[in-house]
């Protein structure tokens, strides 16, 4: 692994000072991976990568401009650094801006157990035996799954340290390890469907095992076999966890500080008020040990921290960085993202609606008529009004039971009714991703089809 | 950033700038092929971006970024090694060359020897004088001042004003196991404005933006620039007037521009030859047949001058081409990259593309749109008794497998009784690819692509793209609006 050169940063900080720069930071991140695809059996790609930048934000005053390279020679990161801080001097002074308070760094950094030391990257043989696994468990698990888009094993370390002329400086490592298939069923009429399953963690040791992980897509793809269109109607939707998901990811968005001081959310000036159905409490850790959000600290050198975003139906927070905190005068939540070379913006770091006593099962059992949503595509969430209008498939529910699949419909409303209307909440919450729910009842939509 | 007078000859640019020369080349390209592939290459990618953004009155983020790297590809059959670094020595690229040859089986003789080739020629279609990149800072501020300062005196209700500048150059070059050597330099920029607009009551977002491979005085031929502060300014004044949308299948007329989106979305991924070689696609073995009414005639075309989609050569070296997609309601051709034309016994398209250097090729649309029919837009809307007219968009996706796709839109308003009414609130629409386009019942002869804004995500990988329409009338299509 190439490592990140502390000295580099304090040499960087201190060439952005000598070039006349009044405040510094410096990002420097190394990353590695291998990607191991198959498909019908057969090794069909092998992607290995390395990288290393480097990204500064100056300030000139409370001017500031940021930049990234991939050109670690000192001499010619020099001038690169000269004329990023020329730059900042073009910059309009915006009384926002600089570097947290120092006050607020943390002073020792968590240890959030991130990185998987036993394993690394996982080789090119073992991580194609992985997929291959994965594939043959889906491509035999029925008849009518013929074909496939593959299956693919990833892994990945990157190591990241963040300094600034606060004083703070600080690093840290991860890993992450990913396995998803993607088999194809077909039917006797020759209409295809794809099904989709991954499993993923910081954690070699916990993923999913490859075979159940194609044997779910199998049947992910089989169960959209024959799926119909339907009339037009408003009924109660079930969104399972992947979806539900998705939503939280939209509130997330509307609550974060950059749509806030631009105006662009429903939820200004909603803080404190009641948002979203009582039962519901959405949390933010970026503390929880082992979890694919999680940092020792945000994309400002701030501490993350564990706050609910939603307390029993009600907005008890924004997601703030630093710059964005300044502008709505309230203080930072540890939410700055972070990409080389970009200014931090606002990001969730685990988040996750708190699950409910109710199975899934119980849940899809509730509702007489209505759908069961397993797949959303395209992008009509507007944040700023918080209307909601996306393609959508799944299953229809018959008297409490899952019916018939179904295609080719949209599912519409706007995200503050659609909070307000959970009615139900699974107790099927598991760690996928960073953003995390179960499965979820919202007691009517709009459903628009024939 | 590169010297102007390295770029009249952009491999110059490279062996220079990390010291390499012809035979380190074919050693690494050797080293490739060492075992049984087919074919392997190289590709090498500067690129150089700045962009600033005015937020609240002020001119407050500026960035740039210079990024430089390179990717060893191997192909065996259908078999894809892919390897690359941001440090561009012989070492590294040996180690890439390594470990890309690894989806290779071992092969018993000595590999073909592998030699340098010559340029291919490359299209002509971006020869700036100066790209934005050159244009002082402080005059590229001035235009995003007097951007906001337009937006926020053309209507009290607007409210916020966000404007933003970005531009980049890409220098690359792509040497080939079968004798090619192929550069550009590609330069590509981008204005964005969007406005919030509050009537007290409610509030919308509107936004227009426009750009491509062209210089910065395009941005004020026929005060251009003017025109996006208009756009934006109109759908946000728009929207705050908007009505629930209907919910439900109807008939749409799209308007022109940019709602070509609907081509990218439900007929060009289908069409990419990657989906097809592996019968992934709901378009797979359907050349020939019928998939659109005899009104439509669809292209991809990569070699519009200065245009934000096209391409002097492809992301594999391959110049680009006009691909005839759909002729007259009939599917006629693929998009294809070098491997899945091979595989397919078919001839490269030139649209093997690819983000950057961290990314293997593959199939991508470039400048995709429907030619021209005979009927004026008034006649098509006076034709509707009761429909939905969309003239803009956000994004769109699409389902390869099962053909269905979504796109959203971002200004619409009712037909009733063959009149325009009514503006709607955004909604999205969903269809099936392979039968959307049997239902184009009118087709209006004011083709134009739209203003340059267009990005196209597939597997991880973002490309600049174009679109664009005619106005158009579909006989049915599902409008996911809230009213029942």
């Amino acid at each position: 692994m190439a490592q990140v050169d502390p000295a580099l940063a304090e040499w960087a900080l201190d060439e952005a000072r000598r070039a006349g720069a009044s405040a510094a930071e410096v990002l420097c991140v190394s990353a590695e991976s291998l990607a191991a695809g198959v498909r019908m059996g057969e090794v069909e790609k092998l992607k290995s990568s390395r990288e290393r930048r480097i990204g500064v934000r100056v300030f000139a005053g409370r001017a500031t401009a940021t930049a990234s390279t991939a050109e670690l020679e000192r001499d010619g990161l020099r001038d690169f650094i000269a004329h990023t801080v020329a730059m900042a001097r073009l910059a309009a002074a915006d009384p926002a801006a600089g570097l947290p308070d120092p006050a607020l760094h943390p002073k020792r950094l968590p240890e959030l157990d991130l990185a998987d030391g036993e394993r690394g990257i996982v080789g090119a043989d073992e991580a194609l035996e992985l997929a291959r696994t994965a594939e043959r468990a889906a491509l035999g698990a029925d008849p009518r799954i013929r074909n496939s888009e593959g299956a693919e094993f990833d892994s990945g370390r990157y190591e990241i340290f963040f300094a600034n002329s606060n004083g703070f400086a600080g690093g840290y490592d991860g890993t992450s390890y990913s396995l998803g298939a993607a088999p194809i069923a077909r039917d006797e009429s020759g209409a295809m469907q794809q099904g989709y399953w991954y499993t993923a963690s910081r954690h070699f040791k916990n993923l999913e095992d490859a075979a159940a992980v194609g044997a779910t897509a199998a049947k992910r793809a089989l169960r959209r076999l024959g799926a119909r269109k339907i009339k037009t109607t408003r009924a109660p939707v079930i969104l399972d966890p992947d979806m539900a998901a998705s939503i939280l990811r939209a509130l997330a968005g509307a609550a974060s500080g950059p749509s806030l001081y631009k105006g662009a959310s429903f939820l200004l000036n909603r803080l404190g008020e009641r948002i979203a159905a009582p039962g519901v409490t959405i949390f933010d850790d970026g503390t929880l040990n082992g979890a694919l959000g999680s940092k020792p600290f945000d994309g400002d050198g701030l501490p993350t921290t564990r706050k609910p975003l939603v307390k029993a139906g009600v907005l008890a927070t924004y997601l703030l960085d630093t710059y964005s905190a300044r502008k709505l005068n309230l203080a930072p939540t540890g939410n700055a993202a972070r990409a080389v070379g970009d200014a931090p913006t606002v990001s969730p770091t685990n988040l996750y609606l708190e699950p409910g006593a109710i199975s899934p099962e119980e849940i899809i059992r509730s509702v007489k008529r209505g759908l069961y949503v397993t797949e959303l595509i395209g992008f009509g969430v507007n944040a700023v009004t918080g209307d909601y209008s996306r393609g959508a498939g799944g299953l229809w529910i018959e008297d409490g039971e899952l019916a018939y699949p179904v295609q080719e419909i949209t599912i519409a409303g706007n995200l503050r009714e659609m909070f307000n209307a959970i009615e139900m909440i699974g107790d099927d919450l598991r760690w996928r991703a960073a953003v995390v729910a179960p499965t979820i009842k919202i007691a009517e939509m709009t459903i628009a089809g024939e | 950033m590169a010297m102007a007078n390295d770029l009249a000859q952009p491999e110059k640019f490279f062996l220079n700038r990390f010291g390499m020369n012809e035979s380190a080349l074919e050693l690494i390209l050797g080293s490739a092929l060492e075992r049984k592939a087919d074919y392997a290459d190289l590709y090498f990618e500067y690129r150089g971006a700045e962009g600033l953004g005015l937020e609240e009155s002020m001119v407050n983020h500026t960035s740039k970024s210079v990024a430089h790297g390179v990717g060893v590809r191997v192909c065996a059959e259908d078999r894809t090694g892919y390897a690359y670094s941001d440090e561009v020595t012989v070492d590294r690229m040996r180690l890439a060359a390594q470990a890309a040859r690894a989806i290779a089986d071992r092969r018993s003789g000595a590999p073909p020897p592998v030699a340098v080739g010559s340029p291919v020629a490359r299209h002509q279609l971006y020869e700036l004088a100066s790209t934005p990149l050159e244009v002082p800072l402080e005059e590229r501020a001035r235009l995003l001042h007097q951007i906001d300062e337009m937006a926020r005196a053309a209507d009290p209700r607007i409210h916020n004003v966000m404007a933003s500048f970005a531009a980049e150059r890409k220098i690359v070059m792509v040497v080939t196991s079968d004798g090619r050597i192929a550069t550009d330099v590609q330069p590509l920029c981008r204005l964005n404005v969007s406005v919030i607009a509050d009537d007290g009551k409610s509030r919308q977002a509107g936004a227009f933006g426009g750009g491509g491979r062209v210089e910065w005085s395009y941005f004020f031929e026929g005060d251009r620039w003017k025109e996006y502060v208009r756009q934006a300014v109109h759908q946000a004044l728009v929207n705050l007037e908007a009505i629930e949308a209907p919910a439900g299948e109807m008939v749409v007329v799209l308007g022109n521009g940019w709602p070509g989106i609907l081509l990218h979305e439900a007929i060009g991924h289908g069409l990419e030859g990657d989906f097809n070689r592996k019968g992934v696609s709901a378009f797979s073995g359907r050349i020939g047949q019928r998939v659109a009414s005899g009104l439509c005639t669809v292209v991809d075309d990569g070699t519009l001058a200065n245009r934000r989609g096209s391409l002097n050569v492809d992301d594999e070296g391959t110049p680009t081409s006009r691909t005839v997609l759909i002729e007259n309601g009939v599917l006629r051709g693929y998009l294809q990259d070098r491997m899945n034309a091979r595989l397919m016994k078919m001839e490269p398209t030139g649209n093997g593309r690819r983000e950057s250097f961290a990314h293997a090729p593959m199939p991508r649309m470039t400048n995709t749109f429907m030619l021209p029919g005979e009927s004026t837009p008034e006649e098509i809307i006076k034709s509707v008794k009761h429909g939905l007219y969309a003239v803009s968009f956000g994004g769109g996706q699409v389902d390869i497998t099962n053909g269905k796709f979504v796109f959203s839109a971002s200004e619409a308003y009712l037909i009733e009784d063959g009149e325009v009414t009514r503006p709607v609130k955004g909604a999205t629409l969903i269809g099936n690819g392979p039968d959307v386009l049997t239902r184009v019942s009118m087709v209006g002869a004011d083709l134009a692509l739209d203003s340059g804004v267009g990005t196209c995500g597939k597997d991880g990988q973002s490309v600049p793209v174009g679109v664009g329409l005619p106005t158009i009338r579909i006989d049915g299509l599902t409008v996911g609006g809230t009213r029942a």
